[in-house]
């Protein structure tokens, strides 16, 4: 059982809950992930990023956005409640090295495993540079920690609610037009937005990293339900990833894949509002 | 095929048990071999499709004792050659036979400590069954003395005796051992060490114990409950068991040795990657590692589609890519799930099939149909990326490999195409990677499993040993149990030196 000691609601549908869990606290590091089950016996297993840690206290802070069944029943939870399960850290750490300016994108709900990895960009001696985005100012999230990091942050809104009215793509394609350009690009958000920032820098020569969050049930090697394709080849998100070179990843079909579910995802969806008593959200995206 | 009900088979067997106990004279060998091989009482095939209830429901006491006379008691016990963990299978069918059901359970404990596992899952046609002097007497490997079905009667009696008490503990020793997953062979080591007197930890990355016997083998034909009671006596011997674990990440293999304080370890961690085809389209929406399918149904209950919450996904027309236990078991499965057609693709033939035989014949009597000498080349997929047929070109059996099996040559413009919604890729996996990517100076093979002595399981580093498929690559229960018998015997040995 893991307790949760803090839980603030960052925006209508983004959550965040601090959760004791002090060995996976001492042993993540920027880019790790952790698999949750709200219960043993029915629930389904998730991942979900790591957005931040505290090795002293032993707990570690989980952002995300309600959209399935899981995320639901837990952001449904009280603070002082308990998360059945939680395995981690998963994945490779991200490989953070100084390599001098590094451009960070986080979209949506991305921007927090970026918050980490800009973190230990910044930790490193690299000048970071940040762009967040959101469809509205109410769903932007973290941008005074993001502040706080940043040698220059760019927020940007679908509606212009919230800094500039523009896809974070429009200060990319600017930054990567400065001279020089940045050594490394680092997008996290949903996979049309990675997609399109890899599009944006590809002709810029500019390495763009990103982070693949994908169907998974074990999270350490054994399902294969996790595999994208990666310049050709077959590779696995829980044990070859969560990051991959942006540039070579087949986005098309990572999106089909997600979508393996989804008929039941939305049948699931919404029997939780009805049983959870949660009131549906405006604007949903599917 | 009719189907013949349990109390049926009993009443008959019963009759016929009367009969030859009322004799006066001792049975010969020819009067056993008169007896008719018991068939197994099992749900009928129709029924079984539409639940997940176990298909064989074993022996009832006179099919059993019965099955048991068939036995020749012969002195040179071949029997015993084929058994990986070298039961006394003589000494326990005579105990069925002469009802001595404690004694029976006894001797198989000498060996073995999960009957009621083994007794299911063993492949018996080519272990004990195969080398049985009656089998080769009937010309038949399936009129062999069923010992696997009478080891499971044994532990079934004991089980449902409610008097399985749980091996006798010695005094704590200080000493700490860390076994690396749950399922067969870390059971064994653990249970193992844990009688010695040394404490035990067992680590596990699911949210329950029981590895391959829990996400793979599904509930038709190895009820879980079985083995949370295995799980049970290793909590009630005082092994400590951390679900939501996974060493590599959680902690290193060197923390629990360097800082942990552990004073030895057994990597026991399985299975790790699917192995796929390599064709194109396998990465198309529907296509499954039968790992995945499999773990949906069983860990994470798909099946129970009103409660549980992992999907599964809605197939009509399955295909299914292999020819080994995990085929079937995905094959029967996507058939319980709700699979109209299931096609089991195979490219060589039944007889090179590494499936047990009683699983082949369950999954044919429950509509698989079966492709044989096909190989799939490609799977299509519609617009959306979602799979909608799969490409099979036809083989036949060339010249032996070095497997001594006839060699699968295409043939050439065979190639035709089957409209199908869903691929299961059962073709086998890797070792698991992760515990040899994070741990320096560990020694594995060029397929990845990890080198270890095959008389103590001992790696290439000191204190550290290993078991099962992570050294074996994909191998059986019993043998994973008889590496963890060894290893176990090894830590306890070096443990006792330091």
């Amino acid at each position: 059982m893991h307790r949760i000691v803090q839980k603030r609601q960052l925006s209508d549908e983004v959550f965040l809950l601090r959760v004791e869990a002090p060995l996976i606290a001492a042993a993540r590091r920027p880019g790790q992930f952790v698999i949750v089950q709200a219960d043993s016996e029915f629930g389904e297993r998730i991942p979900l990023t790591i957005a931040d840690a505290d090795p002293a206290a032993g707990t570690i802070t989980l952002i995300f956005q309600v959209v399935g069944h899981t995320t639901h029943r837990l952001a449904a939870l009280p603070e002082g409640g308990a998360i059945e399960n939680v395995l981690g850290p998963l994945g490779r750490p991200t490989h953070i090295e100084k390599v001098g300016t590094v451009v960070c994108v986080g979209g949506g709900i991305g921007v927090a495993p970026l918050h980490p990895i800009a973190q230990g960009m910044k930790l490193a001696g690299n000048r970071v540079v940040i762009v967040i985005g959101a469809r509205n100012a109410k769903l932007v999230i973290l941008e005074d920690e993001m502040r706080a990091i940043a040698d220059e942050l760019i927020v940007c809104t679908d509606d212009g609610s919230r800094g500039r009215k523009a896809l974070v793509t429009a200060p990319l394609k600017e930054l990567c037009e400065r001279s020089p350009k940045p050594d490394l690009a680092v997008a996290i958000g949903p996979p049309i937005m990675m997609k399109f920032c890899a599009e944006t820098t590809r002709p810029y020569g500019v390495p763009t990293v990103v982070s693949l969050n994908t169907i998974m049930v074990d999270g350490t090697g054994m399902c294969g339900g996790c595999r994208v394709t990666v310049g050709g080849q077959t590779r696995f998100v829980c044990v070859d990833g969560p990051e991959f070179d942006g540039h070579q990843v087949d986005f098309d079909n990572l999106m089909q894949r997600l979508r393996t579910y989804k008929p039941r995802e939305d049948e699931l969806h919404e029997r939780c509002h009805l049983e959870l008593g949660i009131a549906r959200l405006e604007g949903r995206r599917p | 095929m009719t189907h013949a009900t349990p109390e049926t088979l009993e009443a008959e067997a019963r009759a016929q048990l009367d009969a030859l106990l009322a004799r006066a004279e001792p049975l010969k060998a020819k009067d056993r071999l008169k007896i008719p091989p018991q068939p197994m009482p099992s749900q009928p095939a129709a029924v079984r499709r539409g639940n997940i209830e176990e298909v064989a429901l074993g022996f009832g006491p006179a099919q059993a004792r019965l099955e048991a006379l068939r036995c020749w008691q012969c002195k040179n016990a071949p029997c015993i050659e084929g058994c990986p963990v070298r039961i006394d299978i003589p000494g326990f069918v005579r105990a069925i036979a002469e009802n001595r059901l404690e004694e029976a359970i006894a001797i198989l404990k000498r060996n073995t400590i999960l009957p009621a596992i083994c007794g299911r899952v063993c492949p018996q046609e080519t272990q004990c069954q195969e080398k049985c002097t009656v089998g080769k007497a009937l010309k038949d490997v399936n009129a062999a003395v069923a010992i696997g079905r009478l080891e499971r009667y044994a532990a079934d009696w004991e089980r449902e005796q409610g008097c399985a008490a749980p091996p006798a503990v010695k005094p704590e020793t200080g000493k700490k051992v860390a076994v690396i997953g749950s399922g067969p062979a870390s059971i064994t080591v653990a249970a193992d060490v844990r009688r010695e007197g040394h404490a035990v930890t067992m680590f596990e990355a699911f949210h329950k114990p029981g590895g391959v016997l829990l996400y793979g083998i599904p509930e038709f034909r190895l009820p879980k409950r079985i083995v949370e009671l295995e799980i049970a006596t290793l909590r009630a011997m005082g092994v400590e068991i951390r679900t939501n674990f996974v060493v590599g990440r959680t902690r290193t293999l060197r923390q629990l040795l360097d800082e942990d304080g552990y004073d030895a370890v057994f990597i026991g961690a399985g299975a790790g990657l699917p192995k796929f085809m390599n064709i194109p389209g396998e990465n198309l929406v529907g296509v499954f590692s039968a790992n995945e399918y499999l773990t949906r149904a069983n860990l994470m209950r798909a099946y129970d589609k009103a409660r549980a919450h992992t999907p599964i996904y809605p197939s009509r027309k399955v295909a299914v890519l292999g020819g080994g236990n995990v085929a079937m078991d995905a094959a029967r499965m996507a058939l319980r799930i709700g699979a109209e057609e299931v096609h089991l693709v195979y490219r060589r033939t039944e007889v090179e099939m590494p499936a047990r035989v009683e699983e082949v014949a369950h999954a044919k009597e429950e509509g698989v149909e079966f492709h044989l000498l096909q190989n799939a080349k490609r799977i299509l997929g519609d617009e959306y990326g979602r799979v909608k047929a799969i490409e099979c070109v036809r083989y036949e059996l060339g010249e032996p490999d070095e497997s001594g099996r006839r060699r699968p040559v295409e043939v050439k413009g065979s190639e035709f195409v089957m409209d199908v919604d869903t691929v299961i890729v059962a073709i086998g996996n890797e070792p698991n990677p992760l515990i040899r990517q994070t741990t320096e100076g560990l020694q594995t093979s060029r397929w990845g499993t990890i080198l270890a002595d095959e008389a103590t399981g001992q790696t290439s580093l000191e204190r550290v040993y290993a078991g099962g498929d992570i050294v074996l690559g994909a191998a059986t229960v019993i043998l994973a149990m008889g590496e963890g018998r060894r290893a176990a015997a090894a830590i306890n040995a070096m443990l006792a030196t330091r």
